[in-house]
């Protein structure tokens, strides 16, 4: 899984060149799933509209839009075909992607066997949408859907027999596979909805790049090999080759190069081993964040910030009328987000113990302010730099000496901004962030949730009177250590040019000092 | 000029993934039998005769029943297995029994089976047998032209004569 996970980051790092990180494909796996489903709803209206939903007049009316209509109906019929192929691709990376990082197990748990029961209804809403064409290609999967389920003796009456003759095929069953390919999607749908549940502000809509880009290429893979039926569905014969989707038909000839039974055994091995993966792969968790009643007014913002909704509002344990925030520690990353979002988490308040209203057990508000303190104690010369940085990013050790302090939190948005300006005014010349880089944040939104609280855009917030020029954060060059070095150095000349810092020591410091 | 660099590259990324799609969408085409084949497909769903012969109750026997239950015949539930039989050009190509579905085996017994025969003018005697023992007693035979591609399915209608020959 390393190997897969170091082959991933190699190509995401390639990819970041020609699209940006923000616009990665690669880091958008998710979202394009979602564009595939929505391209493939509104090419399946049009589509729908113009299909004769007969056994009799399927076929002609596919027919019809490819020939009559190649330029519109034909296009649209092109892309539901390779938007559904596209949906295959997007799926099957997005599954391996999470895999080789493994990102299944704990917090991600429900989010990764939520995902488990998509990849059936995926491929129930593509493979029944290949039949409704009735073309050869129809006749050989519904044959072959109906023998694999026939060797589960399952029911009275083998569904294979629906099949076996002109006569047996009634228009009503046509009608209940019509139903079946717009109400399977639309469990996808509701089980996609499920499956960002336990996500803090799930994006579900890809970068304007990539879906122009995705649309784009599907109109012109449309254009370029428009999608074709068979020859139609005729009982009296056997389709001897088909051209085969090979994204969502490929079980089929598999089937026939095993048996029916060897590919339940596959097909149903394979989903039992993702569900149970979790818990297969499971490690001990971190200690989870927690609340003290005492400092928290219950204003929410760590409900608002944390990335995997582990934190939620209820009335508060002494105060009649209040709210206080409740981890579900199930839920929790540790990722330290939510102490970051806490206004009590700040390193101008006086109290020798300093306890946040939510904080981690781990890397308490206090602990960090008492590490910050002694690194800045330590700092002397010119260029003093107070490095930030984060698990998921690079390893900052390497870096420390006389005229920088480095402090690595679990996620760089765990810092709340006052601890910079804290930084500033207590010997630090400069305060620069390294955190993942860009597209990489380990739990999913902490370099967009810091760049808000440093723009002013989100509580907590940089206060407008430190100075921004002593604050940077690494570029895109972030992971490589050269490029930290780099910039780092490039931080120092910067801060000669801007001179000493005004003597603005906070009461704390001048009463520690 | 980097900007035209950078639409360049992501039409060099994009490239790959449309041919992807492109290509394994419709090739290779499957083979799903062999050129110069036909398919013979046999599939029936029939309950057998009652295993157990029915048998007719005495009036001592009826007297002793709560009287919506004297039914003058005791009959047991349970039912024969099918056993088909496929001849082909006078070899035994293919033979099955299949029990009767259910706990009590008292349901329709089913049977779904395929196999390809090389194109071409070919005997073929169906036979089934749907009570406990004794011969065959529902026997079909022809001479069929089955061409390649042609699919032939054997199937059991009672009520149209017993086994039929579908083409």
């Amino acid at each position: 899984m390393h190997a897969l996970d170091a082959a991933f980051v190699r190509l995401e790092r390639v990819f970041d060149r020609a699209f940006g990180a923000a616009a990665n494909p690669l880091r958008h796996l998710g979202t394009l799933g979602y564009l595939m489903f929505w391209l493939l709803a509104l090419s399946g209206l049009y589509l729908f509209i113009r299909f004769d939903t007969s056994i009799d007049g399927a076929y002609a009316s596919i027919g019809r839009l490819s020939d009559a209509e190649w330029w519109f109906g034909g296009v649209l019929r092109s892309l539901h075909r390779y938007a559904s192929d596209a949906f295959v691709v997007v799926v099957a990376l997005h599954l391996l992607r999470e895999l080789a990082a493994g990102r299944f197990r704990g917090f991600r748990a429900f989010s990764w066997i939520s995902g488990v029961p998509l990849l059936w209804l995926l491929y129930a809403s593509g493979v029944i949408g290949y039949w409704l064409v009735w073309d050869a290609r129809a006749q050989f999967s519904a044959l072959a859907t109906a023998e694999w389920f026939h060797a589960l003796g399952i029911g009275a009456e083998p569904m294979v027999r629906n099949f076996l003759g002109a006569e047996a095929v009634p228009n009503r069953m046509f009608s209940l596979f019509v139903f079946l390919h717009i109400g399977l999607p639309l469990a996808l749908l509701a089980g996609m909805w499920i499956h960002v549940q336990r996500l803090g502000r799930p994006r579900t809509l890809s970068p304007r790049p990539l879906l122009a880009g995705f649309t784009a290429m599907l109109l012109a893979l449309a254009l370029a090999l428009p999608a074709a039926s068979e020859v139609p569905w005729d009982s009296a014969r056997v389709p001897v080759s088909v051209a085969q989707d090979w994204f969502l038909l490929f079980w089929q000839p598999l089937m026939y190069a095993t048996s029916p039974l060897a590919l339940w055994a596959i097909l149903g091995g394979a989903t039992a081993a993702l569900v149970v993966l979790p818990w297969r792969a499971r490690r001990p968790a971190l200690p989870a964040a927690v609340v003290s009643p005492q400092n928290c007014n219950g204003c929410g913002r760590c409900v608002d910030d944390c990335p995997y909704q582990a934190v939620l509002l209820a009335p508060h344990a002494t105060k009649r009328g209040a709210f206080q925030a409740v981890v579900m520690a199930e839920r929790c990353a540790a990722c330290g987000i939510c102490a970051g979002a806490c206004p009590s988490s700040t390193p101008f308040r006086a109290d020798a113990d300093l306890v946040s209203g939510i904080d981690l057990p781990g890397l308490t508000v206090n602990a960090l302010r008492a590490r910050l303190e002694a690194a800045l104690g330590k700092l002397a010369g010119d260029g003093r730099v107070v490095l930030f940085g984060c698990e998921g990013g690079p390893a900052l050790g390497a870096l420390a000496d006389a005229r920088t302090a480095a402090l690595t939190l679990p996620c760089l948005a765990m810092l709340p901004p006052s601890f910079i300006e804290y930084a500033l005014r207590s010997g630090a010349q400069g305060v620069l962030l390294a955190g993942c880089a860009p597209g990489e944040c380990r739990y999913r939104q902490g370099l967009e949730i810091t760049a808000e609280r440093l723009a002013g855009a989100r509580e907590p917030h940089l206060r407008a009177s430190v100075p921004r020029a002593r604050l940077w954060q690494a570029g895109d060059r972030v992971q490589d250590a050269a490029g930290l070095r780099e910039s780092l150095a490039g931080f120092r000349t910067a801060l000669k040019a801007l001179g000493a810092p005004p003597p603005t020591r906070p009461k704390r410091a001048r009463v520690a000092s | 000029m980097k900007a035209v660099l950078r639409i360049a590259a992501q039409f060099a990324l994009y490239l790959p993934l449309m041919l992807l799609i492109g290509v394994f969408s419709t090739w290779p085409r499957f083979q799903v039998i062999a050129p110069g084949e036909a398919l013979v497909r046999v599939s029936m769903t029939h309950a057998g005769a009652r295993k157990v012969a029915c048998r007719t109750r005495s009036a001592a026997e009826l007297a002793k029943l709560a009287p919506n239950m004297r039914n003058p015949q005791d009959c047991s539930r349970e039912r024969a297995a099918l056993v088909v039989e496929l001849e082909i050009d006078g070899a035994l190509a293919w033979r099955t029994e299949a029990q009767p579905a259910g706990l009590q085996r008292d349901g329709a017994s089913t049977i779904y089976h395929r196999m390809t025969l090389p194109a071409g003018r070919h005997r073929i005697v169906a036979r089934l047998r749907d009570t406990a023992d004794g011969p065959f007693n529902h026997v079909r035979e022809a001479v069929l032209e089955l061409p390649a591609g042609a699919a032939l399915l054997i199937d059991f209608a009672a009520d149209k004569g017993g086994l039929q020959f579908r083409t």
